[in-house]
């Protein structure tokens, strides 16, 4: 198993959700973030004064899937995810070693 | 409104009597249908004028950080309480009883008796309303100038510091400077034109708050060691918008009203300051619009909200005395005045975290000293204040009269406000802990949230209270819950 995580712009997520549903995806785990990356934020103004916005709030989004539909999810996001502009995030993936669905006790791929 | 000196009150008063009773026994004085038509309009204006407080209100929360906007809106409750109670008991008789040339010595609480009333507040006597009327509003304004202090001293000061300076304000400072130009004081005799405030409600709120802004010192991380000046953002653009939107509507009150009556100095001349009044404020909005267009590069939504006020701040001396086009100049040069002076208070490093000494300060100088240019011939003798300004004939006379009322005004309210703040200061202390700021008044102060979603986990928020300043500004922590409150399985 596979967990794919991806921090993108949150008024991206409704897009994602709908491309991975589409796939027979069901389930995914959202957080609200903050970070910054290659531009290290940005400056706004106000009232003729600067404010430095350091932290960009971002959606975390999580999905664990089998590993044969890892590569396919991971297009999807980056498809979905995607404006082609500066800030639109990252996805890393990481194996999963087991999973639990707590209501049944089913163990690996069988608890996705 | 108040400061007529009565020449043509009787020419006047027969007027209505032809116009609105239509019965022939005009020596007996207006009828009860002029009596009355004066006193609803002068109430409904004082109740336009009551709902300014609801403007401040969001005005001033929407312009500062959501950990202390319930703070900030319910002190508006309070000190309208205070300035009621206050203003009943001792500033309107200060303000417009007869006394001396510096204040008013008679008519405490307002117990006087019928008959005696125009001989104790001959102040007010050329209008015919009761004295109820009279005295609901005057306290309106007495409020709205005290609401106008703590915008330059939002986000910081202790809420005891509200209560007692309230009470000194509405009692001592207010009504003194309102009793010169008003009720019959010094500046009244001098001929000073005031309609309905830019200097006694609106300079004086501001010279107030100046004060307070300078003995508070600046909220944490305005304003950085090297002297970098950074933006501490207002947490609810569309509430500034509401609430100046609601000070332009109790501004119809405010100024208009001032003439205490409907039919007085000719019969619905309030409609001539209401349109005057209009045309200001728009002019003003437009030009600070493309003032800040300008000099930010970027017609910024909270300069065009100052803006408008500024010019309805700057038409309430000159509303009555000056022509339309007059009107729409001392409006725009307002909105400018606005920008630039939010923007030089900054530079000062004076924290003023809703403009207020700008808007409400630079702009009620302006209005006044405006009188002292524009006042036309005919509608300063038709008021019976003072005489045409310096482009209608008048040479400097009432641009020295003005210049010499702002003066003074500007100087009592300051010092007496720096006076009482100090002492304040040295006693109880005015300015909260590093750590309640940092937290934020509403729960520093008042043990509640404004907004407890956002700042308290168990409500269902987020949890993130006591960000420091700017790198996490609650505009974007609001946003960010809102959008997350319908994501969350």
């Amino acid at each position: 198993m596979k967990k794919v995580e991806a921090i993108i712009k949150p008024y991206r997520l409704e897009g994602v959700k709908e491309a991975v549903t589409a796939m027979g995806i069901f389930g995914m785990t959202v957080t609200e973030v903050k970070g910054y990356g290659r531009q290290k934020g940005h400056t706004e103004q106000y009232r003729g004064a600067e404010f430095q916005v350091d932290f960009i709030p971002k959606v975390k989004i999580e999905i664990v899937v089998t590993d044969a539909d890892a590569n396919r999810v991971v297009e999807a996001v980056q498809k979905a995810a995607g404006s082609g502009s500066i800030g639109d995030g990252k996805i890393f993936v990481v194996n999963v070693e087991n999973a639990v669905r707590i209501r049944t006790g089913e163990k690996g791929e069988q608890a996705l | 409104m108040k400061r007529r000196k009565i020449p043509g009150k009787t020419l006047l008063a027969a007027i209505p009597l032809l116009l609105l009773a239509g019965t022939a026994n005009a020596a007996a004085g207006p009828t009860p249908a002029a009596i009355a038509a004066d006193t609803i309009w002068t109430v409904v204006a004082a109740v336009l004028v009551m709902f300014m407080q609801a403007g401040f209100a969001f005005l001033e929360a929407g312009l500062t950080r959501a950990k202390s906007a319930g703070h900030i809106a319910v002190k508006n409750i309070v000190i309208f309480s205070i300035a009621t109670l206050v203003f009943w008991a001792v500033g309107f008789a200060v303000c417009f009883g007869t006394g001396n040339a510096i204040f008013g010595t008679s008519g405490w609480g307002l117990a006087v008796a019928d008959k005696d009333v125009n001989t104790v507040f001959s102040s007010l006597s050329f209008s015919d309303i009761p004295l109820a009327a009279k005295y609901l509003f005057e306290v309106v304004f007495c409020a709205v100038s005290l609401a106008i202090v703590w915008g330059g001293m939002a986000e910081r000061t202790k809420f005891i510091v509200y209560l007692v300076f309230g009470v000194v304000f509405s009692a001592a400072i207010y009504p003194v400077v309102g009793h010169w130009i008003w009720g019959g004081g010094w500046l009244s005799t001098l001929g000073m034109q005031d309609f309905a405030g830019s200097t006694v409600v609106h300079l004086q709120g501001a010279s107030a708050a100046l004060a307070g802004a300078i003995l508070l010192g600046p909220r944490i991380g305005k304003y950085t060691k090297d002297g970098k000046s950074n933006a501490i953002v207002g947490h609810n653009i569309p509430f500034v918008v509401l609430g100046t939107l609601i000070l332009w509507l109790g501004w119809f009150g405010f100024n208009p009203g001032s003439t205490m009556m409907a039919t007085t100095p000719s019969v619905g001349y309030f409609s001539y300051v209401a349109m005057t009044t209009n045309l200001a404020a728009a002019a003003g909005a437009l030009s600070a619009m493309f003032m800040a267009w300008k000099l930010l590069g970027t017609p910024d939504m909270s300069m065009i909200a100052n803006g408008a006020i500024a010019a309805l701040v700057a038409i309430t001396a000159t509303c009555a005395f000056v022509d339309p086009w007059a009107s729409i100049v001392v409006g725009a040069l307002a909105g400018i005045i606005a920008v630039v002076g939010v923007l030089l208070v900054d530079r000062l490093r004076i924290d003023d975290p809703v403009g207020a000494v700008a808007v409400h300060g630079f702009a009620g100088v302006w209005g006044t000293l405006a009188n002292g240019l524009f006042a036309t011939p005919d509608r300063a003798k038709l008021l019976g204040v003072g005489g045409p300004g310096l482009f209608y004939g008048g040479g400097f006379h009432q641009l020295v009269v003005q210049i010499e009322g702002v003066s003074a005004s500007f100087a009592y309210v300051f010092v007496m406000s720096l006076l009482v703040l100090y002492v304040l200061k040295i006693t109880v202390g005015i300015r909260v802990s590093e750590k309640e700021e940092l937290q934020g008044l509403d729960i520093s102060e008042h043990k509640m949230w404004g907004y407890p979603e956002i700042f308290n986990p168990s409500f269902g928020g987020s949890g993130s209270m006591g960000m420091p300043p700017g790198a996490s500004s609650p505009r974007i922590e609001s946003a960010h819950q809102t959008a997350g409150q319908t994501l969350h399985p």
